[in-house]
């Protein structure tokens, strides 16, 4: 029931968008974020969404996983689509309803951060859709690995990350059995006002949260009998390597953000 | 009078995305009321994707599913099912969830509606089935407890709920050699005294081979074998074939009898098996008589 439902869950392929170097997916999609943040032309937009496009298809997923993606995500776009819709003062009023106004730049507006929203949403499934969670921290971590100068404990930062996001399926999964063991002994986790409904949730979320500390317990005792200490002169299994297809991606993102910056 | 009857269920995982997983293909059968049917197969071969249909908790993808004759697909009096069908989960001991045993083992009872002095009986006598002792662990939060005792609670948490069936999902897994026996007696013993049908998911050839009147056998989904455990553990090549073996005694009797001893092979608890052997030791001592008469004779 809840699993499986997850928004930009790692599907493993052998694309040439999934066999990138994690840091150049992370670089390429940060940089086309930031275009698509700071671009306030339609032709901007037109020329981002036709690149997401591009590199979507490069992936090799189908497309019904990036519209879920958007679609678990139509509540903040409705609403921000709305805000601007309607709040945005203007003189050239295209509708009148009462004393809300629909002014031509509030479509604009309203429009602008759609599609804005959208993107970004987009491109940032395409990072999780494509990169398993492993590599995506080692990714981060290998950027941001000069901080550690400054004292900030960039691997174990990388290595929360990794388990919190190991335990996400872990815990959903365990939440679905727990409502289905509940359920079957008649349990009504559905029905009642908003006031009964966190009442039902309660006895669901201390099972999940005995059964996650027991496991945190279980996972430190693992890593420490097996002498795990941190960062100091760790190696990787699959160390990362930069080849040609990863410059070229970084070069090609970084001139469309200088583009998109107006350089 | 069948009580569980199924026809072609096919039962998908996650179905439209890319965790698609066929846990149950064309899977048709029939359980009757009264009986006590085991269900076995490999490890992720279905069987409990199959007892949660039974119990309403999710539908098939595809078949026809009736249970205490209602309609499975049916999903608002699929939801109501859990008052006839009763299901104990596979580890079901990570599933509790109030602060006493208790209030666990009450929840069932009291989503039925039931006054406080049934509940109370209800429990009480719930935690006497599994072995333990009201007075002692009622008030016991089942944090504190072992795993094998928190296992015990779990399943009486379903128990009180007095179903018309009765489905475990590996119950004994975990337990005490005295503490499975006990269980699997008192389980049998309420289908006998109540009419309750038991359906049983085990891994123990032996414990399927002892109680069991019927079974089934699973094999990635799809059903293998179905009838008595006589006649599914005399296919001991099949069996192996789909990851399962005979019970030992079943496989003792084949050894003696495959070595020329002449032993009945239709023999499926230790009782009978020592009792074979037993006479066959008798019949080879008297053998012996015979033939050490027959030489003093001739002297
Ligand atoms: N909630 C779920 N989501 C997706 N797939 C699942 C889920 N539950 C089970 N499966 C898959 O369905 C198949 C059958 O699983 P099931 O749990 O029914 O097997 P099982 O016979 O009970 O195994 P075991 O003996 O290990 O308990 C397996 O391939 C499993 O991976
Ligand atoms: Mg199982």
């Amino acid at each position: 029931m809840l699993a499986g439902r997850t928004f930009g869950q790692y599907i493993p392929g052998n694309s040439f968008f999934h066999r990138l170097d994690p840091r150049a997916k992370v670089v390429c999609v940060l940089a086309i974020a930031i275009s698509v943040i700071i671009a306030n032309k339609w032709y901007e937009f037109t020329l981002l969404a036709g690149l997401t496009m591009l590199l979507i298809f490069l992936s090799r997923l189908p497309a019904r996983l990036f519209i879920g993606g958007l679609r678990s995500f139509w509540v903040l776009l409705a609403i921000t689509f709305l805000v601007q819709l309607l709040f945005t003062p203007g003189n050239d009023v295209l509708l009148a309803l009462g004393p809300l106004r629909v002014s031509r730049e509030g479509l604009e507006a309203g429009s602008l951060i759609f599609v804005r929203l959208s993107l970004v949403i987009l491109i940032a499934s395409l990072l999780t859709l494509t990169t398993s969670p492993i590599n995506l921290t080692a990714g981060l971590e290998s950027i941001f690995a000069p901080l550690k100068r400054v004292g900030v404990p960039t691997h174990e930062l990388a290595m929360m990350m990794t388990i919190a996001l190991r335990f996400v399926p872990i815990l959903l999964t365990e939440a679905d059995i727990i409502i289905k063991s509940q359920q079957s002994r008649g349990a009504r986790l559905n029905s009642g006002g908003v006031v009964g409904r966190a009442k039902n949730l309660l006895p669901l979320f201390v099972p999940l949260f005995a059964g996650a500390l027991r496991r945190a317990e279980e996972l430190a005792i693992a890593m420490e009998a097996r002498c795990y200490r941190g960062g100091a002169n760790r190696t990787r299994m699959n160390s990362l390597v930069f080849r040609l297809p990863d410059y070229i991606i970084i070069s090609i993102s970084l001139a469309v953000l200088a583009g998109a910056a107006g350089l | 009078m069948s009580i569980i009857k199924a026809e072609n269920l096919t039962h998908i995982y996650s179905q439209g995305t890319p965790f698609e997983v066929t846990s149950l293909k064309d899977i048709s059968l029939e359980i009757k009321q009264g009986e006590f049917y085991a269900l076995v197969g490999a490890t992720g071969s279905g069987k409990s994707t199959l007892v949660q249909l039974f119990n309403g908790i999710m539908a098939p993808t595809r078949g026809n599913l009736q249970v205490c004759g209602v309609d499975v697909s049916n999903s608002a009096l699929r939801r109501e099912l859990w008052r006839k069908v009763g299901l104990v989960f596979q580890q079901p001991e990570q599933q509790l969830f109030e602060e006493t045993v208790y209030k666990d083992v009450a929840f069932g009872p009291i989503n039925l509606g039931l006054s406080v002095a049934e509940v109370e009986e209800r429990v009480a006598d719930a935690l006497h089935l599994v072995g333990l002792e009201p007075d002692r662990v009622s008030d016991m939060s089942p944090f504190s407890l072992s795993g094998g005792i928190r296992r015990k609670v779990a399943i009486a948490g379903v128990l009180a709920l007095h179903t018309e069936v009765l489905v475990l999902d590996e119950p004994t897994a975990g337990l005490d050699p005295v503490s499975r026996r006990q269980l699997m007696e008192r389980i049998d013993c309420l289908r006998k005294e109540r009419g309750v049908t038991v359906v049983l998911v085990s891994h123990s050839m032996e414990e399927v081979a002892r109680w069991a009147g019927r079974m089934a056998v699973l094999d990635h989904g799809r059903l293998a074998l179905e009838g008595s455990p006589l006649e599914i553990f005399n296919k001991s090549v099949k069996l192996r074939s789909v990851g399962l073996d005979v019970p030992l005694t079943v496989e003792l009797m084949l050894q003696l009898s495959a070595n020329g001893k002449p032993v009945r092979t239709d023999i499926l608890t230790t009782e009978d098996a020592v009792d074979e052997i037993a006479r066959l030791l008798k019949q080879s001592d008297k053998n012996k008589d015979i033939l050490s008469q027959h030489e003093t004779n001739h002297d």
